[in-house]
Formats: structure tokens, C-alpha cells, sequence
């Protein structure tokens, strides 16, 4: 039956067309978000002035009225200041930050071995870039050189190595300090380690050979590091009150947030215990740490312990901050690690246990990459806000990025009303690169790993 | 390296019991073995210690511990700068992490007597003075009745600022900040009418106005801050190293020695410059007989530090005033060396 003839019913098809403007297009656009009602053209307004208020004068701060070039504070002054800018001058006095650079990124460090600080650098990012970027070869590889070889040639760059271990367990009337001492004293840490792997393991009613073997390799490796770090490769000695900038910042930061995870999974892990002592101890290291403020642990590290110290021992400071902020963080990590632990359901554990799934095996196979997946952005949220708190070691005169940048100051040869606003402008700026650049990759991380459960 | 990290770590928990101060005898031997002398300087004051942009430590205090290094050493260079808050200084001494402290402290009877250190002499008599706007008129401090005040928090130029004004029944409002550069900024806005600090903090300050001519600089001095090296109590040889360090400077400034003559200036047949560069006063303190010419041909006399470091020919350009010798009408005498 055809009804094609019926007159009020077209016979062929419309021909498309574009969509009117007044949907379309950007004119539609800005209407639809920017004026689409009374509020929002009221807010979209407010904005705009705001912007016209801060944009141009900031593009005329850093780029248009800047000075690049100049030997000394005359170029970044005015007339009446005694420089050579006429009087309503106002810029962004980068021949400044020019002149500083090398101090604000390497500090003191001798000019002649610049290149070990470079080098490592390069070390760091080349291993740690393929690392970041999941399709990369040889993911394993290259764990193992960022995690053990890396940290361990940045240790003797940095330093120049060949340190001295003097013994730590017997008393030294016993056996004088000396190399031949660590090395006793090691092998019965050692010992004691094995023994207590052997201990849990027979608890478990297990064969606990494994478990010794385990401890004594990872001793033996230990072992290994600690003599590759007496080994004197002909370095010059770099004491570190003479790092400073840049490299203080990302040695504090990096090391923080390398032991922060692991510690803080372990913490997590042992929050969560059945065994007692594990238990309490995990809870009371991570409240204890917690309650306290960082800048505490600092200023007791550098005014206390000094005078508790016996007369001539000096502790290094670089290496008091890295320890406080190293364990500082690691509190705060268990509790984001624990978060993800919690949000788990039981059935994830019951699952596993009935898959007959020894506890390491369950954490690692099952519980740990989801757990760890859930809390990505709290994960990244901690070490951002251990990156800028880095900024805490000024307190004990360890000379960071920003610490570098505000002991410039003090140069009479730059002092001018712009020399400080540039300063902290260029320290906002290299700050928000790092802490920009964590941010996205953990948002490009989630989505990597959405697995569309939630 | 000589560092020694795991028993440093350990000694830390095994030694919680030691008590503080405890000193040791001979500090001169100590930095003999080191071989340089470690020496406090603040974290950055324009002309007493601050760093240029190669990283090198310049200024009258640090002056001071190059002078000390070319006293024992002969070579100005054998020291090393530890930059200390003024919250750690006295620790950092006490706990002989450093030999010299010459970060621009005032001498006061508390510090001297309470903390187990001695101050070895004044290399700068500094003063709180005022900073007022041109415009304003104002000629003296005493017609800053009603005046706001823009100050650093936690310092002794609250408490002075509080006496002055209460001792000459003025009234005054107080705006205090953290940090040096707010202050400055905040003055610099016009939050406030007066801006105080140290005398000499006022000349590098004013650096950071947009119109330094607009601003005068008040006559009156409402304290006494004589700056001085600090030394550890109980250890009396080092404490004249440090103090005749700064002596030398004074007595070659007298004698007219500078850098530049000091070599013709051992010839001389002047009997006071004989004994100051030639004496046998070295051996007394256990250092070089020839200590005061190898400190002026290193770091100058006093007149040439301070010329160099704070003087009218740098940004700071401060006058001599009472840091003038006693024969110009200042306070820097230098006992005679005989």
C-alpha cells in the first residue's frame, strides 16, 4: 500500500542544514556559557574585570617593562633609587635572576664539579622518565636502577663517596671503631635479621629456609652498597652546607617521597595487624608523627640535638632534614595508604585467602593494586605538599630553593624595590612547574588505571 | 669523607645524657688539625655577611673571621661560613659546631654572663634609629608622638621603641611583621609613618624604596647595639686570638698600615709599628709571630674593611660616625701593643 501520493506528505528528504547560529558557533557558545542567565552574566563581568585588572599588569611586569640584561642594580632602579629606569618604571629585573641562577640552582657547589651535580640529574631523569611513562621497555630494568643503583651513584656524585663506617652495634670498648668493626658488627645485624625471618616463619608452620635465604640476600645487598660507598673513586669531598638551591630541594623532595611510600604502605600494613607489638608500634610512630609540626622536628634536630651530641661529633644537617622529613611524611603516607585499605571490600581479603593465597601473596597480588589505585590522588596530594614543605629546611640554615633565593637579598649589589617581587615571582614559577607536572600525571594515572568499577 | 653516619647516629640516642656546654680546652688546636676555622655569619645582612652571586661571603664580620684565619694560618682563605639564624646561633657555638660567632650580635650582659660566652670586642657600634618620610617635617624622634611604627616582630627593637616612647610620654601605634622585607614593603605602601630598625639595617633597607631621597633618616639613636665576635667561655687563648685579630685592625688603622704598605711598613723604625708587625706577641697566643701583618695584608686595616664592606663608596654608604677611631672622635680604640 502506497501513500506516497497523499499531498501533504513530502516526498524526498530535507537536505541538511547547518545549525543555526543561535546554537551554534562561538557566538552561541559564549552565550550559552557565559550569559546564560542574570548570575551568570554577573559573574562572567566580575571575571572579566578581574582579569583586565591582573593580566596586563603582570604581562607588563614579567615580559614588557622586564630588564633582562645588566651587570648591577642600576638596570633594576630607577632615577630616584639611583639607577638608570626612568622614575614610573616598574619591572621584572631578570638580569637579577640571570646572575643568580647558578647559585640558585646549585648553591655553593664547587664550579669545578658542577658536572656531578648535571650528571645526576641526567641519571635521575632518564631513568626516571621512562619509568613515568607506561608503554616504556623494560619496566623492571628499570626499576631496579632507579630504586638500588641510582640512589647509591647519586650518594657518591653528590658526596664524592668514599665515606667512613665506624661501627654501630658493640660498645667500643669491646672493639675500637674502625672499618673492621662495622664489618662485625653487620654480620651479626645480619645474623640477628635472619634469625628473626626464621622465627616468624616457623611460627607460621613453615619451612623457614626461604625466608632466612630472603634475609641474608637482602643483607648481602645492603653489604654491597655499603662497600661501594667506602670505595674512594678519586671524588673531591662536597660537604653539604655548601649545596644549596635546587639541588637541596629536589635531594629533601626525591628522598622524602622514595621513602615515604614504601614506609608508609608498611605502616599501613602494620596499622593493620593482628600481631600485637606490630600494632602498637605502627600506631604510635604514625600519631606520634603526625602530632608533632615539622617545623618542631627541624628546630629540635638543629638547636637540641647539637648539645646533646658528645663534643666533636657533628651530625650532618642535611641528612637530620632528610631523616625528619623522610619520617614525617611516611605517618602521613600510612594514613592515605590505610584510607585505600579500608575502602576495600572484605570480600576482596575472603577471596583471596580462599584462593589459597598466603598473606604476602594476598597483598600483593590482590589487596595493594587496588588499594593503592583508590588512593592515587592522596598519594599525589602528600607528596606535593612534601615538595613545598621542603621550603621548612631554611629553619635550620640548610639553604633550599627558596631559601637561596631570599639569602640573595641581602647582595647590596641587586637591593632594589623589584629585586624581592622577582625573586619570589621566579620561585612561584619553577614551584608551580613541579608541583603542576605531579598533578597531571597522577589525574593521567587514574585514568590509565580505570578499570570502570567506579 | 670523615664522616662517621652510623656512629653519629647511634652516639645521638647513647648520648642523650651528656650535658650541654661542656667546652673544649683548646680550640686554637682544634682548628689547627682541621685546618680552617668555622666560622657563624647570619643568613644575610648587606655589608656585615651576605653572599654575592658567585657565593663568595663578604662583609665586615666576615672580614673579622678572615682576619682570624690569617692570624693562624697565614692565609685568609682557611675559613669556612656556617649561616645561622639568630634562633641557633648561641647553640651552634656552645656546641662547638663553630669556633667564631660573627653574626652581627649585640653585646648585653645577659648574653655574656648567662650563655658560657664571651664577647671578644666590638667591630661595629650600631644603634636603633628612625626613618621617617621628608614630607612629614619631622626633625627629631621626639615629635613622633602618635606616629605608627613599622617594625619586625620578636626583636629587641619592640622593647626599645616601647621604652623610648613610654620614657618621653609620646604616644605611638605599633605595625610589626615577620620578615625584614615586609616590613620595607609595608612602609615603602605607607602603612605606616616610621620605619625602625638598626641603624645600619636602615642604610641597606632604604635600597628597597622606590624613592630613597624621600625618605630622611632621624638623628636620634634610642640604643646601644655594640656588635661584636662571640667566643666560647673558659678558653682564654683563642678568646685574645680573636680579640687582637680585631685590635691589629685598629691599631694598623692608627698607625696608618694598610694593605697596600704593609711590606714597606716592617721596615719602619716607628717602635709601635715595629712591635704590632714584628713583635714576639704571635708566640704568646700560639700563633705566627708575623699574625698582624699577614690580617692587614689579607683583609686591611679597620678603615679599609670598613671602606670596602659598609663605607659612603658602596650601596650602603654609611659614615664613619662613633665607628671612627678615638683620635677622630669615635669609640674604636685599640689597646697598644707592647
Amino acid at each position: 500500500m502506497s501513500d506516497n501520493n497523499i499531498s501533504y506528505v513530502r516526498t524526498e528528504m530535507l537536505e541538511e542544514q547547518p545549525a543555526p547560529l543561535s546554537e551554534k558557533g562561538p557566538v552561541a557558545w559564549v552565550k550559552n556559557n557565559l550569559f546564560s542567565s542574570v548570575p551568570n552574566t554577573i559573574m562572567t563581568l566580575i571575571g572579566l574585570w578581574i582579569l583586565y585588572k591582573i593580566i596586563p599588569p603582570f604581562i607588563s611586569f614579567v615580559f614588557l617593562e622586564s630588564v633582562w640584561t645588566g651587570a648591577d642594580r642600576a638596570v633594576c632602579a630607577t632615577e630616584a633609587q639611583g639607577g638608570v629606569q626612568g622614575n614610573d618604571w616598574f619591572g621584572g629585573c631578570w638580569a637579577y635572576v640571570g646572575a643568580y641562577m647558578k647559585q640558585f640552582i646549585y648553591g655553593r657547589y664547587p664550579d669545578a664539579e658542577l658536572w656531578r651535580v648535571n650528571l645526576t640529574g641526567i641519571l635521575f631523569f632518564g631513568s626516571l622518565i621512562p619509568l613515568l611513562i607506561p608503554s616504556a621497555p623494560y619496566k623492571s630494568a628499570n626499576i631496579i636502577f632507579t630504586v638500588v643503583i641510582f640512589p647509591v651513584i647519586a650518594i657518591v656524585l653528590l658526596t664524592g663517596g668514599h665515606l667512613e663506617f665506624n661501627g654501630f652495634l658493640l660498645p667500643d670498648s669491646i672493639m675500637a671503631p674502625s672499618t673492621a668493626k662495622f664489618a662485625v658488627d653487620f654480620v651479626i645485624l645480619s645474623l640477628i635479621i635472619a634469625g628473626i625471618a626464621a622465627l616468624i616463619a616457623r611460627g607460621s608452620d613453615k619451612n623457614p629456609m626461604p625466608s632466612v635465604m630472603g634475609a641474608l640476600f637482602f643483607m648481602g645487598a645492603v653489604a654491597v652498597i655499603f662497600i661501594v660507598l667506602g670505595v674512594n673513586f678519586g671524588l673531591e669531598h662536597v660537604e653539604t652546607p655548601i649545596w644549596g638551591g635546587l639541588l637541596v630541594t629536589l635531594v629533601i623532595a626525591v628522598t622524602g617521597i622514595a621513602a615515604a611510600l614504601p614506609l608508609g604502605i608498611l605502616l599501613a600494613l602494620g596499622r593493620r595487624s593482628n600481631m600485637m607489638f606490630v600494632r602498637l608500634f605502627s600506631v604510635i610512630f604514625i600519631e606520634f608523627w603526625r602530632g608533632v609540626p615539622l617545623i618542631t622536628v627541624l628546630f629540635m634536630s638543629s638547636v637540641m640535638l647539637p648539645l646533646f651530641l658528645p663534643e666533636g661529633v657533628e651530625f650532618d644537617k642535611l641528612l637530620r632534614a632528610l631523616i625528619g622529613v623522610a619520617l614525617f611524611s611516611a605517618a602521613y603516607m600510612a594514613e592515605v595508604v590505610r584510607g585505600g585499605l579500608q575502602a576495600l571490600p572484605k570480600g576482596q581479603f575472603e577471596g583471596a585467602m580462599a584462593l589459597g593465597l598466603n598473606w604476602g601473596q594476598m597483598m600483593r597480588l590482590i589487596i595493594l593494586p587496588q588499594a593503592l589505585k583508590l588512593v592515587i590522588p592522596g598519594i599525589v596530594n602528600t607528596f606535593i605538599g612534601l615538595f613545598k614543605d621542603t621550603t621548612l629546611v631554611l629553619i635550620i640554615g640548610l639553604f633550599d630553593f627558596l631559601g637561596t633565593i631570599q639569602l640573595s637579598y641581602s647582595d647590596p649589589t641587586w637591593s632594589s624595590p623589584v629585586q624581592n617581587i622577582t625573586g619570589y615571582a621566579f620561585a612561584a614559577f619553577i614551584y608551580f612547574l613541579f608541583c603542576y607536572f605531579m598533578s597531571r600525571y597522577s589525574t593521567f594515572m587514574e585514568d590509565k588505571l580505570n578499570t570502570g568499577h567506579r | 669523607m670523615k664522616k662517621t653516619l652510623l656512629t653519629t647516629v647511634m652516639g645521638a640516642v647513647a648520648a642523650l645524657g651528656v650535658s650541654a656546654g661542656a667546652s673544649s680546652a683548646a680550640t686554637l688546636d682544634d682548628v689547627k688539625d682541621k685546618g680552617f676555622i668555622q666560622c657563624g655569619v647570619s643568613q644575610g645582612l648587606p655589608g656585615f655577611s651576605n653572599q654575592d652571586s658567585d657565593g663568595n661571603w663578604s662583609g665586615l664580620d666576615v672580614d673579622l673571621c678572615k682576619g682570624v684565619a690569617a692570624a693562624v694560618f697565614g692565609d685568609a682563605t682557611a675559613v669556612k661560613f656556617t649561616p645561622l639564624s639568630a634562633k641557633e646561633r648561641f647553640t651552634a657555638l656552645q656546641s662547638g659546631e663553630i669556633d667564631i660567632l660573627s653574626r652581627n650580635t649585640t653585646w648585653t650582659a645577659s648574653r655574656d654572663t648567662q650563655l658560657g660566652l664571651n664577647f671578644a670586642g666590638v667591630n661595629y657600634y650600631d644603634g636603633q634609629g628612625f626613618m621617617v618620610r621628608s614630607e612629614l617635617g619631622v626633625n627629631s624622634a621626639l615629635e613622633l608622638s602618635g606616629a605608627s611604627i613599622c617594625t619586625n616582630t620578636g626583636t629587641t627593637t619592640e622593647l626599645n621603641v616601647a621604652d623610648y616612647f613610654a620614657a618621653n610620654n609620646m604616644q605611638y601605634e605599633l605595625v610589626a611583621f615577620e620578615k625584614a622585607d615586609e616590613v620595607v614593603a609595608a612602609y615603602d605602601a605607607g602603612r605606616c609613618d616610621v620605619y625602625t630598625t638598626d641603624a645600619s639595617g636602615l642604610y641597606a633597607q632604604r635600597l628597597k624604596l622606590t624613592d630613597p631621597a624621600a625618605h630622611t633618616v632621624l638623628p636620634e639613636i634610642i640604643s646601644k647595639e655594640p656588635l661584636g665576635p662571640v667566643v666560647r667561655q673558659g678558653d682564654d687563648q683563642w678568646f685574645n686570638i680573636v680579640r687582637w685579630t680585631h685590635i691589629a685592625t685598629l691599631n694598623a688603622e692608627e698607625f696608618g698600615i694598610t694593605s697596600a704598605n704593609v711590606g714597606e711598613m716592617m721596615g719602619s723604625d716607628n717602635p709601635g709599628i715595629k712591635r704590632l708587625l714584628g713583635g714576639e706577641f704571635g708566640e704568646a697566643m700560639g700563633i705566627p709571630n708575623d699574625w698582624a701583618a699577614q690580617i692587614i695584608k689579607s683583609v686591611g686595616n679597620y678603615a679599609e674593611m670598613f671602606d670596602r664592606n659598609v663605607g659612603p663608596d658602596t650601596p650602603l654608604g654609611i659614615a664613619r660616625g662613633v665607628n671612627a677611631l678615638w683620635t677622630d672622635g669615635g669609640l674604636q680604640y685599640g689597646p697598644p701593643v707592647r
